[in-house]
């Protein structure tokens, strides 16, 4: 079976949505994944955005939160307030699956999206953190896209925008915030998850052809690759999920 | 409050009375969505510098406004703007260089501190970003929150829970309020008196709207105020909140304007193009900010052809079938 590789982070990403999450969605290759799961393993996930829509048609892929392809046939068009209140309240916010991305990841999930270097002048200024850090401080459970390159998984991120563990189990309990994190961090190699115990990232899954030695040498600190296993390519209906239904214009994919 | 019953007037009119060096200033929309883009090209028109800006996500306009030499403060959450510009270019580099003294929240941080604005009460609470470096690095330093009678003198305040553990929370985060000097939102229609209706998500405009001294309004219509208050339940922003009303046709371009016309994705990546290399990004604003009179002088530039395909199609309100590649 002849598949790209973010056909495959796509799919490794969407099977981790189950049916009836609502799905916390950002732009590119996530807005791929909950889209894709809606139309594989989770049909009655609802898709929402930061800016405010819910429940949202996409007819067509949209490529930014605030496209106006999210309005489109949505359940509701409210503001950000709503959006992250959905979050915040634990009778939704239970319920929700963040995917985000960074610039930055630490063994504890921890991100970086607003700058390397001094943050008053910094050598690289990225976005920020747009509704990163909120869905982080919220949800139970996150996604993150990464590519996996040394720089980016660092021993220590440059600014802490997102919160992952910070220092581990009772991390986040002891900063006062709900308790969640990162369930995976999907990459251009592998998919990593985190320790229940130690709250410490470790390899879940290696793609065909990527050896576990590969994705070490691709990161600064080290992680437990004891548990690995191949992961399982993208069968041939949720290639045609992605292809025909989610991205037929190739925008994104 | 100004509750005049024709606050009409031209775009350049309406920056000049309220748009002042060194003022505090909002504007609405998010990424590449309703941006009031033709007072933020009048704005870089009229040279007024040292802006201190309040922004969310105001993708496409923060990043002109920093890119006109207009911004002296910035307090932001993101500053990207979709496919073209995962990170406003003009942005970085002015972060970069220095040139732009910046403080970074979150979204919702921002969003509450616009709410606690229109609501007049000094801050809000939050369960975001305990122990991160939103709340642990500053941008702005305590000498200089002290000295600006301006600047609150914290950039965010952690509290234990005064209610105990009331709600299942040991700790908030409270964020200050923002009341900007100014607002410009950009809405389908309002009429003479300021009422406005805004269709499609409204991202934090009314906070904003509401938060702020004067308020301008750019809108693709005006209409009778008797249309708007046939449904008025539809309506955001009643008039008393609003200083000026000015008719601008595809005032949000090239950001989008739902049910009128979508982004123009040609436009936006041309402006990420220009903005990598300062001569290129100078002969840019030569030509589409400074070498036309007006936001028609733009579109002109642009061209009949390519505002066609980015109408809106009335079924989705988006362009349908638009190449967004």
């Amino acid at each position: 079976m002849d598949y790209t590789l973010r056909e495959l982070m796509a799919i490794i990403a969407a099977r981790e949505i189950k049916n009836g999450d609502i799905v916390f969605c950002g732009t590119g290759i996530s807005m791929v994944a909950a889209m894709a799961a809606k139309h594989m393993n989770a049909p009655e996930s609802i898709i929402f955005f930061e800016t405010g829509a819910i429940d949202s048609a996409l007819e067509e892929i949209p490529m930014a939160v605030a496209d106006p392809r999210v309005m489109y046939a949505a359940a509701s068009n409210g503001g950000l307030l709503d959006a992250f209140a959905t979050m915040q309240n634990r009778i939704t916010g239970d319920r929700v699956i963040g995917i985000l991305g960074a610039a930055q990841i630490d063994k504890y999930g921890n991100m970086n999206s607003t700058s390397i270097g001094d943050y008053h002048r910094p050598k690289t200024r990225f976005s920020g953190s747009g509704g990163a850090c909120d869905v982080a401080s919220f949800v139970p459970r996150y996604i993150i896209f990464m590519q996996h390159e040394k720089r980016k998984f660092p021993v220590k991120v440059d600014y802490l925008t997102s919160p992952g563990y910070l220092d581990g189990n009772g991390g986040r309990e002891r900063a006062g915030l709900m308790t969640g994190g990162p369930s995976a961090v999907v990459t251009n190699l592998a998919m990593m998850r985190f320790d229940e115990k130690t709250k410490e990232m470790y390899l879940a899954y290696y793609y065909p052809g990527i050896s576990p030695q590969k994705i070490l040498d691709n990161m600064e600190f080290s992680v437990d690759i004891s548990k690995a296993q191949e992961a399982a390519p993208p069968t041939a209906s949720e290639l045609k999920v992605l292809r025909e239904v989610v991205d037929p214009q190739r925008i994104i994919l | 409050m100004d509750v005049r019953a024709d606050k009409v007037m031209s775009l350049a009119e309406a920056i000049k009375t309220y748009v002042k060096d060194g003022s505090h200033i909002s504007i609405g929309g998010f990424t590449v969505n309703r941006n009031p883009m033709a007072a933020v090209y009048e704005i870089i028109r009229q040279g007024i510098k040292n802006l201190h800006v309040y922004a969310h996500s105001n993708g496409t306009g923060v990043d002109e406004l920093v890119g006109g030499g207009c911004v002296g403060k910035i307090e932001i959450a993101y500053g990207g703007n979709g496919r073209a510009a995962p990170t406003c270019i003009r942005f970085k580099q002015a972060i970069q260089k220095g040139m732009v003294a910046h403080e970074d929240y979150s979204n919702y941080q921002m969003s509450l501190r616009f709410h606690a604005g229109a609501m007049g009460v000094p801050f809000m609470p939050t369960r975001s970003s305990l122990g991160t470096d939103i709340v642990n690095k500053w941008g702005f330093s305590k000498e200089m929150r002290k000295k600006d009678p301006r600047l609150p003198d914290d950039k965010l305040v952690v509290l234990d829970n005064p209610f105990g553990n009331w709600a299942n929370c040991a700790k908030v985060v409270l964020v200050p309020a923002i009341n900007p000097d100014v607002t410009i939102i950009h809405a389908q229609k309002a009429d003479r008196q300021g009422t406005c209706r805004i269709l499609g998500l409204q991202f934090c405009d009314v906070d904003q709207a509401k938060a702020a001294r004067n308020v301008i309004i750019t809108c693709e219509q005006i209409v009778d105020g008797a249309e708007l208050r046939k449904d008025p339940e539809y309506n955001q922003i009643p008039f008393i909140h609003v200083s000026a009303v000015v008719q601008v046709p595809y005032g949000a371009y090239p950001s989008s304007c739902h049910q009128h016309y979508d982004y123009d994705p040609t436009q936006l990546s041309d402006f990420a193009k220009a903005a990598k290399d300062d001569a290129a990004f100078k002969a840019y604003l030569d030509r589409f900010v400074y070498g036309v009179k007006d936001h028609q002088g733009l579109l002109d530039l642009v061209g009949k052809a390519r505002l066609a395909k980015i109408k809106a199609d009335p079924r989705t309100g988006y362009a349908t079938g638009l190449d967004r590649k």
